[in-house]
């Protein structure tokens, strides 16, 4: 027995003193996040790489699916096994994390290297800041407000590239006519609501979505301009093609690439699509953001870094987010991931035809328009869009109940 | 029956008891308690009485899903049982490789939902999947737009859920008719019995037990039915085919929503209790009592 205990305690007593000195000066991070696709990939591996190169070790946890990942984040939290850090979206999703006192505060380099002052727009800093310190840090901006055209397409029936969807509607049919779908959508709720606050955007303006999105004010809901959109959004439902429930976004931007359909309201990352097939901005393809006002959305992401008790953690931390604004990094973490930067001073010479239009909008402050759910919880903007994606579906909800039936959601203090 | 008698077996069991006191009634107790509270991300005590429940029941989505879960238990149940025993009674029929048939028919029932989901769900597609195929071989008359029909996709959710379901009760129904004593077969052709009467009025109340029994495993896979539609639709085409599961699981992950999450699982709990209750009365109470009479 003597015998059996010493041969457990050469084999322990070393790897313990291995582990305890290497956690010394050297931090270890584990970082959930949901970039699973090739080119989200290797965006993240760059935030890996730097981090590595501070001769650090980063966990990698990728979950497939930012509701998953989320879902994961915040059941760790509660479990008591929080990750180093964790992604969210620029909006709410994490405001009861904060509230609940789960996550670190940033503040300590937030102020050290004068973050207000270069975080670009300064929407972000009002998506982190919380009682005046940093809760999380803002890595990208991604826009919502792009149609994706085939240039081919439109070439072939003889007309113009559309600018707004009125010049769209007025052309769908000839290209119906020529066999092709006018407009591809994939049927999925976040695909569904996503386009109508596009189409919602170019029709009414960025003002008056924000008087109903944000300030909840029903007289401004009920003008009338908020039911015009309404039956907007319903005509082009109209040249959908009956393969759209539940399509996948990148199968359904494969299907303008292929000239199949003509058109897609898609977020900026449908520009990778087009790059990995080989197509040039503006040559075979066309990036338009419709209406006569031109917005440029900030959607995005974060990461936000859960309290823990083990104070290397919270060193681990803050080099992280300290990392993460800086302006290396940021070049090449978002020329891998296609969206711009959350500062101006990052160099973006690499940056195509479609990209340099959202960098020039971005740097005026009129341009830039909020989401959703910059405002409101994921309940809300769940509730919204599930009687968004019910109208879209349902032939017989009639453009006076979606209206009751919103206003019911904007009352309701989801 | 006195507490001491069998006090081994009743020590013995005394872990299970506790792990389902706490767990399974603790967490209905902790479910109901939160879902009286706003708890949106994470939970918390904001008591706000039964507003939860009210939104629940002003919900377009949650009248759906629980009309979606009515058809889909009562069509998969019948249609399993209908199929699955013309399946047996037609294998019975002493033919030709048999154990092959079996094989194939019972084959659904070892994939996962979510496999079956998959295949359903290209089979179905009109513009890839079996109408394209038609059209393609020159019959465009044909039409198969069950899935992304917003009338029909709940059917079409039945139809894979059945396609995977009736095998398994093909087995156990051939099971019991290879528990049928010759001797009957015998009598009933002697009495000039039509082949499909004896099979309908005779075998099959014979077969009582096997039909509990399949009726039994099949609701229980109704009520928590979520990872094949989730494959198969997603609750679309818009949420035409979410169900109540498919509703709390929305709100516990993706919405955010525990509050409204705990209330619709309390209502699914209770509406299970509402069907099992009559039975669990009958089976414990009512049948020991007319036993010991």
């Amino acid at each position: 027995m003597k015998k059996f205990f010493s041969i457990l305690l050469t084999i322990f007593v070393p790897l313990s003193f291995t582990n305890a000195s290497k956690a010394a000066g050297h931090m270890e991070a584990e970082v959930i996040h949901w970039w699973t696709s090739g080119g989200e990939q290797a965006a993240i591996s760059e935030f890996a790489k730097a981090w590595e190169e501070m001769g650090n070790t980063w966990i990698d946890t990728a979950i497939t699916g930012g509701d998953n990942a989320r879902g994961t984040t915040v059941n760790r939290i509660i479990g008591g096994n929080p990750p180093t850090a964790a992604q969210f979206n620029v909006s709410k999703q994490f405001v009861d994390l904060v509230e609940q006192g789960l996550l670190q505060s940033l503040e300590e380099v937030a102020s050290a290297e004068g973050w207000r002052d270069f975080i670009y727009p300064p929407e972000l800093i009002e998506t982190c800041e919380f009682e005046g310190e940093f809760y999380c840090v803002p890595v990208n901006i991604h826009s919502w407000q792009w149609m994706w055209i085939n240039n081919d397409v439109y070439k072939q029936v003889g007309l113009p590239v559309p600018q707004t969807f009125e010049e769209f509607l007025a052309g769908a049919p000839k290209i119906q006519e020529a066999g092709i779908i006018p407009l591809a959508l994939g049927g999925q709720g976040w695909q569904e609501s996503g386009m109508f606050d596009v189409v919602a955007s170019s029709i009414m303006g960025f003002p008056l979505m924000q008087s109903i999105y944000r300030d909840k004010d029903l007289d401004a809901f009920r003008d009338g301009r908020f039911e015009s959109v309404l039956n907007t959004y319903r005509e082009l439902n109209q040249f959908t093609d009956e393969g759209s429930p539940g399509r996948l976004w990148n199968d359904t931007t494969a299907m303008v690439i292929e000239g199949k359909a003509a058109m897609q309201v898609m977020g900026d990352w449908a520009r990778g699509e087009f790059a990995v097939a080989g197509q040039e901005a503006m040559v075979d393809y066309s990036c338009v953001i419709p209406g006569k006002e031109k917005y440029v959305a900030l959607g995005g992401d974060v990461f936000v870094f859960p309290k823990n008790d083990d104070p290397k953690v919270k060193d681990a931390q803050l080099a992280m987010a300290s990392m993460m604004v800086n302006p290396t990094v940021q070049a090449k973490f978002n020329n891998a991931k296609g969206s711009l930067p959350m500062r101006l001073d990052v160099d973006t010479s690499a940056a195509d035809a479609c990209m340099q239009m959202g960098l020039d909008l971005i740097q005026n402050p009129d341009a830039i328009m909020r989401e959703s759910d910059d405002w409101n919880t994921p309940a809300f903007t769940a509730a919204w869009g599930d009687i968004i994606s019910e109208f879209r579906n349902d032939p017989n909800y009639t453009v006076a109940q979606v209206m009751d039936d919103l206003e019911g959601v904007l009352t309701s203090g989801l | 029956m006195p507490f001491y008698r069998n006090i081994a077996a009743k020590i013995a069991l005394l872990p299970m008891i506790v792990i389902s006191l706490t767990v399974f009634v603790g967490c209905i107790i902790y479910s109901f308690v939160y879902s009286l509270t706003n708890s949106k991300l994470v939970p918390v005590m904001n008591y706000v009485g039964f507003d939860q429940y009210e939104r629940l029941f002003k919900q377009r989505k949650w009248d759906v899903a629980v009309e979606n879960i009515f058809i889909y238990g009562f069509v998969f149940t019948i249609g399993c049982l209908i199929i699955g025993f013309l399946l047996a009674v037609l294998i019975d029929q002493k033919i030709r490789g048999e154990s092959l048939f079996r094989t194939i028919f019972l084959y659904p029932y070892a994939m996962s939902f979510v496999v079956t989901g998959l295949v359903w769900k290209w089979v179905l597609n009109p513009t890839f999947g079996l109408e394209n195929s038609m059209h393609m071989w020159g019959m465009t008359w044909f039409e198969l737009d069950w899935l992304v029909n917003r009338d029909l996709a709940i059917y079409a959710v039945c139809i894979a859920a059945v396609w995977q379901g009736a095998g398994f009760v093909m087995v156990l129904m051939l099971a019991g008719l290879r528990g049928i004593d010759e001797d009957i077969w015998k009598s009933l052709s002697i009495e000039g019995v039509a082949k499909w009467k004896s099979y309908i009025f005779v075998i099959l109340p014979m077969l009582r037990p096997m039909v509990v029994t399949a009726i039994v495993l099949i609701a229980a896979g109704v009520v928590k039915v979520y990872d094949l539609i989730l494959a198969l639709t997603s609750g679309g085409p818009g949420y035409a085919t979410t169900t109540p599961a498919m509703y709390v699981m929305e709100n516990f992950f993706s919405r955010a929503n525990l509050g409204q999450a705990f209330a619709a699982s309390i209502i699914m709990f209770i509406s299970v209790v509402c069907i099992l209750a009559p039975w669990a009365f009958y089976e414990f109470y009512l049948r020991n009592k007319y036993a010991n009479n």
